[in-house]
């Protein structure tokens, strides 16, 4: 079966770059690009959603169907 | 699926005020899952907060709100409860606004067994002021009052809550995000006074004063501290030095509920006219 990839959002206007999404995403997929965070590696997402139910300014979303 | 926070929140208020990494955006989230799981309607669900980082959480969210006198969250809420016994009485605060300036209306709401919720982030210190240490911070930790340690024993706010009689009392942390809203809905369910502390991190005012080097060192440091009950019961008091008890640490359901016996007392009066 073939994999179904999240969409995951992030609100850069919210986003006060405190790595919490980054350090504690088990899969790597983000990293702080600058200031933000952003999508390294959206291929190994498991969706998770460690980083929505982490991040404490409401800046990620991940998108399933 | 994402979870929709933005239907709890007021339009246009993000982003929040508080600083990156800091602990109390993942309680409020906590909080927003929570009333959502119990369906409260914002008009019937009334959150009252004092002065502080933590207090300032009532503004984000979309219901009846009352931002009080610094401590008095206390005072306010048990005037809302009694006046309209129907409403969901939901406090927050965080844990200087709560056990030092409102130390008083703490312990007395908790004496009351008023059914309210108190949720209190602990982060240990006085953030919004400057970082001066409160009954929380731990004995030889620093703050901007105490730079040399501070010589005083904390305070245990879930013990002081049981001895003040709280009916409810439960512990989480801010690391453990997905346990925050399920201690927020047992808590809002009971009916009586409950307590649910949540214990955070305050990187700004508190972290870089104690040698911890980044937010994440913060949250695992929680992550290390916490214990539930029930692995600590097969646990020896020496592993258990140091470590905080989470989950729900007390529960009694058969002490008479405030607003309930105060409607008794009304009754009392109007016949005896």
């Amino acid at each position: 079966m073939e994999k179904t990839l999240p969409k995951i959002e992030i609100i850069e206007k919210y986003c006060k770059g405190c790595h919490i999404c980054v350090e504690f995403c088990p899969k790597d997929v983000l990293e702080m690009k600058g200031f933000y965070a952003s999508v390294k590696n959206l291929e190994a997402c498991i969706k998770c959603m460690q980083c929505e139910l982490r991040c404490p300014d409401f800046a990620i979303k991940v998108i399933t169907e | 699926m994402a979870f929709e926070y933005e239907k709890y929140l007021r339009p246009g208020k993000l982003p929040h005020i508080w600083c990156p990494g800091c602990g109390h955006g993942i309680v409020m989230k906590g909080l927003i899952r929570a009333m959502d799981t119990l369906k409260l309607k914002k008009e019937e669900t009334a959150l009252v907060s004092g002065i502080g980082c933590a207090s300032r959480l009532p503004g984000y969210i979309d219901c009846c709100t009352l931002h009080t006198a610094h401590g008095r969250a206390a005072a306010f809420a048990t005037g809302v409860k009694l006046a309209k016994p129907e409403m969901n009485v939901i406090l927050v605060g965080g844990d200087g606004d709560g056990t030092a300036i409102g130390g008083n209306h703490f312990i007395h709401a908790c004496r009351r067994n008023i059914n309210m919720t108190y949720i209190i982030m602990n982060n240990y210190i006085y953030g919004m002021t400057g970082g001066q240490f409160s009954p929380c911070t731990p004995t030889g930790h620093k703050a901007s009052t105490t730079p040399y340690g501070n010589p005083d024993p904390g305070f245990d706010i879930a013990k002081l809550a049981i001895g003040a009689g709280a009916t409810f009392v439960a512990r989480g942390t801010a690391f453990h995000a997905n346990q925050i809203d399920k201690l927020i809905v047992e808590a809002i369910q009971h009916k009586g006074f409950s307590v649910v502390e949540i214990l955070d991190d305050c990187p700004t005012t508190y972290g870089r004063r104690n040698k911890y080097k980044s937010v994440i060192e913060m949250m695992n440091r929680l992550k290390e501290v916490a214990v539930p009950v029930k692995a600590a019961e097969k646990m020896t008091a020496e592993q258990l030095q140091g470590k905080v008890l989470t989950g729900v640490l007390y529960k009694d359901e058969t002490k008479p509920e405030y607003t309930a016996e105060y409607a008794k007392v009304i009754e009392r009066a109007t016949a005896a006219k």
